[in-house]
């Protein structure tokens, strides 16, 4: 393992982002407990990024753990596997963890409990696998970023091979407070993280393999740096703990010390990013041929019991985590999956996990704060505190007076409603709202725009062809005129010729 | 349970205005408590009437424009500025003055404007400017420290308050408007300053507003703001920077025409305007290239007016100007966005690849 620090000057000179209360004990702590098997699982047809995946079972059907069921469609989507032997019993609208709150496509499936393994493909060294063939096989076993965003890894993996990656970044950051998952898994299956992590290095055909872990996890730095030490080209990194840390970009700046260009991606400079988490899950599927059909879990928040890491099927029900958790001690004012910064509150308890969540939290009033927004005193906590360099103040100013434009301008879109902001805000301001809405808005916009810009192409391209029309008729008609008149004008001369002779 | 939408972040930071106008007026105690001491209970009486009037100027002005008072009048910005405001008036300046003064700051400063943060100008120098320009005799009549020790009581305080005039015996002159008499007059510099030891401006004991005076407590209530990070450096360390340099550098080059640094930083509230007045978000620049530009531009204005202007003091006009050049300063001085060049155009990625190679 190669030695890897970051430079006391980027430490020094890094400004941005917060220090929110971490809440990561006890379930830090605590090693990662196995959640069984619910009595209903709802596999959501939409926990990637992308496209929906499209159902392949009917009601009725009697599948086996990690048989597809779900199929993807289009370029960027995932498969979506049973996560364990059972019957399907509805295909249709079920709740979602979705901030709508309405319902989505998914496929329920009662377990019959003997969680039996379809046929799996095992493969001693993965590793002599092609490049091709890992991303092929990562794709078959619908492995997606198992940090939060849930963009399916083999397109990462497909767009590394086309653009000439040289570093591969393993996100161990895990900056989110409450969540400690990562750093769980990275303590307990460090070998697993590290094999996996050999596969993407493979399949990008990167050189070098970075993995940042934030200094507030000294005890998966070390056992990440063992799992680590037989191979040259891996680096642990110690990061420092601020939030939005891990955040592709700010994590790539870290590391390395390059901005990736605005509106670009990472691979533009030769970089991909994956969570630790894909590591392990792309191990699995390589090594001993598992689909993604569970992933671990924090559940935890001041509303919980016993907060603790799960292992959990993918589609179980919140209700079920949280019972595994010891049950509700009182009753939470929000409940929410994923991190507290960028999660999703959910409605209820009723909503299943899908393949990117990476929390269950159930949080009191106390821990959600009093919301009551204030007006704004330009205090400017919230242009320190953004890891992008805007003025959110100023852009929530002008979406306020409903110049969504101007907003653009200073920036709007390269917001990453991180949510550092909101956080910070003494006046309560829901910054990262305005944001989704302006966003939202704005895109509805071009959207009508283009249809416009459709339509009147159409009407153009309508009166053009009308016009070219009446031209052509017109033209024919006088074409035919001369004709006519060259006809009579040549019949009258032959006539008059036929009159002379006779007269001749 | 759940409201239908629940925007994220779903945990927030434990600080609330009201916690920061809090922080400000604990960073304000010490140096006010210097200044009652000092000047005995005439400058509390005023203090009192000011703050007061504030509040009430405020809780007016919601009533009348129908927003609900109590939420607002609690986050404590109208007591701040009525707390500043007084700290920027003569100790013994009758009562009328600090009312009239609360009411310009709160009503034309501030509520006309829209009320908290939408104010171009800070409030309580728009007060006190106004004040200035409007009643020279009563904003420049300072009366001597330490006169606790000669006795005063709520009696004499009343009756100061209400019908105002200092005893001559009493009256003094400030540094600034001492200095800037005398070298009308032609006299040199080191005439006009016997009797003026910096000593003194540290501890307060001389002629001057309650926030003038002690520049000691008034620079250790800023360093506590600066630690709880209410405020940054920046603004306080461009302030006296671009007071200081010019002063030095004038006071290098022509010893008997202008006033040392050290006068100019420890007299006239320099000190108190670097910590809390430059340092006011609503009407100072929120990024930190604009802040720069403020405060440099601030510091070196006060001293121009103080040097060539017609008042003797500078620091409210100053202040004001600069107000008026914030709005432009967020629009052009914003920070370079992550990724993007200064002019908002994208890095060029082949660049940003041949550096991590």
């Amino acid at each position: 393992m190669a030695h890897v620090v970051i430079p006391p000057i980027r430490r020094l000179l890094t400004r941005w982002g917060i220090h929110p209360d971490s809440h990561k004990f006890p379930a830090a702590g605590l090693d990662i407990v196995d959640a069984g098997l619910p009595p209903l699982l709802v596999l959501p047809l939409s926990q990637q990024a992308g496209a929906p995946a499209r159902a392949v079972v009917k009601v009725g059907d009697h599948v086996l753990r990690g048989q597809l069921v779900a199929e993807a469609v289009g370029h960027v989507s995932a498969h979506v596997h049973a996560s364990t032997s059972g019957t399907v019993l509805a295909i249709g609208d079920a709740p979602m963890p979705h901030p709508s709150g309405l319902p989505g496509q998914g496929i329920t499936l009662r377990p019959d409990g003997l969680d039996r393994w379809a046929p799996r493909e095992v493969e001693p060294y993965p590793i002599n696998l092609a490049p091709e063939e890992i991303a092929r096989r990562v794709a078959a076993a619908g492995v997606v970023g198992m940090g939060g965003a849930a963009f399916p890894a083999a397109v990462k993996l497909a767009l590394g091979q086309r653009s000439g990656i040289h570093t591969v970044i393993l996100n161990g950051s895990e900056c989110e407070p409450y969540l400690s998952c990562d750093d769980r898994l990275m303590q307990e299956c460090a070998g697993d993280i590290i094999e996996g992590a050999r596969l993407l290095l493979r399949a990008t055909g990167a050189q070098h393999l970075l993995v940042g872990i934030e200094d507030n996890k000294p005890d998966a730095i070390d056992a990440m740096k063992v799992a680590a030490h037989p191979y040259p080209e891996i680096s642990v990194v110690r990061i420092p703990s601020r939030y939005p840390m891990g955040a592709e970009r700010q994590l790539i700046h870290t590391l390395l010390g390059v901005e990736p260009p605005a509106g670009g991606r990472a691979a533009d400079v030769g970089v991909v990013v994956h969570n630790v988490g894909t590591a392990a899950a792309v191990w699995r599927a390589l090594r001993h041929g598992e689909a993604l059909t569970e992933r671990v879990i924090t559940v935890a928040g001041g509303a919980v019991a016993a907060p603790r890491n799960m292992r959990v099927r993918v589609g179980t029900p919140l209700s079920w985590l949280v019972e595994r958790a010891g049950g509700l001690t009182r009753e939470p004012a929000r409940l929410v999956v994923g991190g507290p910064m960028m999660g999703v509150a959910v409605p209820d308890l009723d909503v299943p996990v899908g393949k990117g969540a990476s929390g269950v939290l159930a949080l009191t009033a106390a821990e959600v704060g009093e919301r009551e927004p204030s007006a704004c005193i330009r205090c400017g906590s919230c242009v320190v505190a953004c890891p992008v360099g805007l003025m959110p103040l100023e852009m929530a100013n002008r979406i306020n007076a409903g110049e969504l434009g101007q907003a653009e301008d200073i920036g709007l879109r390269d917001c990453l409603t991180c949510g550092a902001c909101g956080y910070v805000c003494p006046s309560r301001i829901p910054l990262v709202q305005y944001f989704a809405h302006a966003r939202g808005e704005l895109m509805a916009r071009e959207r009508e725009r283009k249809r416009l810009d459709e339509v009147r192409e159409l009407t153009e391209a309508r009166a053009a062809r009308h016009e070219r029309e009446a031209r052509e008729k017109a033209e024919m008609h006088a074409r035919r005129k001369a004709e006519r008149a060259a006809a009579q004008a040549a019949e009258a001369a032959a006539k008059a010729a036929a009159t002379q002779e006779e007269s001749a | 349970m759940n409201s239908p939408v629940q925007a994220s972040p779903h945990a927030l930071s434990r600080r609330t205005s009201g916690h920061i106008m809090a922080l400000v007026m604990a960073a304000l105690v010490p140096a006010t408590l210097a200044g009652f001491w000092q000047f005995g209970w005439p400058a509390f009486c005023l203090w009192a009437v000011t703050v007061l009037s504030c509040v009430l100027a405020e809780a007016l002005c919601l009533q009348w424009s129908g927003r609900r008072v109590a939420p607002v009048l609690s986050d404590g910005s109208a007591a701040l500025t009525g707390w500043l405001l007084a700290m920027s008036l003569p100790p013994w300046a009758p009562w009328w003055i600090g009312v009239l003064g609360g009411f310009i700051s709160i009503v034309i400063a501030k509520q006309v404007f829209g009320g908290l943060g939408c104010n171009v100008f800070n409030p309580a120098m728009v007060g006190r400017t106004v004040l200035l320009v409007s009643f020279p005799v009563h904003m420049t009549q300072w009366v001597s420290p330490q006169v606790l020790a000669q006795g005063t009581d709520l009696a004499q305080a009343i009756a100061i308050g209400l019908n105002g005039g200092i005893p001559d015996a009493l009256t003094s002159a400030s540094l600034l408007g001492h200095v800037k008499t005398e070298l009308g007059r032609g006299l040199p510099l080191v005439d006009a300053m016997h009797g003026f030891l910096p000593e003194q401006s540290m501890l307060g004991l001389r002629a001057g507003s309650l926030g003038e005076t002690s520049a000691l407590l008034i620079g250790a209530g800023g360093l506590f703001l600066v630690f709880k990070r209410v405020i940054g450096l920046r603004i306080p360390i461009g302030f006296l920077a671009g007071l200081c340099i010019p002063a030095a550098i004038a006071h290098a080059a022509a010893p008997q025409a202008f006033l040392p640094a050290t006068t100019h930083l420890l007299s006239g509230g320099a000190l108190l305007c670097a910590f809390f007045i430059a340092t006011d978000y609503v009407t100072s620049p929120s990024a930190p290239f604009g802040q720069w530009i403020f405060a440099l531009g601030a510091g070196l204005l006060t001293w121009l007016i103080r040097t060539w202007g017609g008042y003797p003091e500078g620091v409210g006009f100053a202040i004001l100007l600069m107000n008026a050049a914030t709005p432009l300063l967020d629009l052009w001085a914003r920070p370079r966005i992550f990724g993007r060049r200064i002019g908002g155009k994208p890095l060029d990625a082949r660049r940003a690849r041949e550096v991590t190679r």
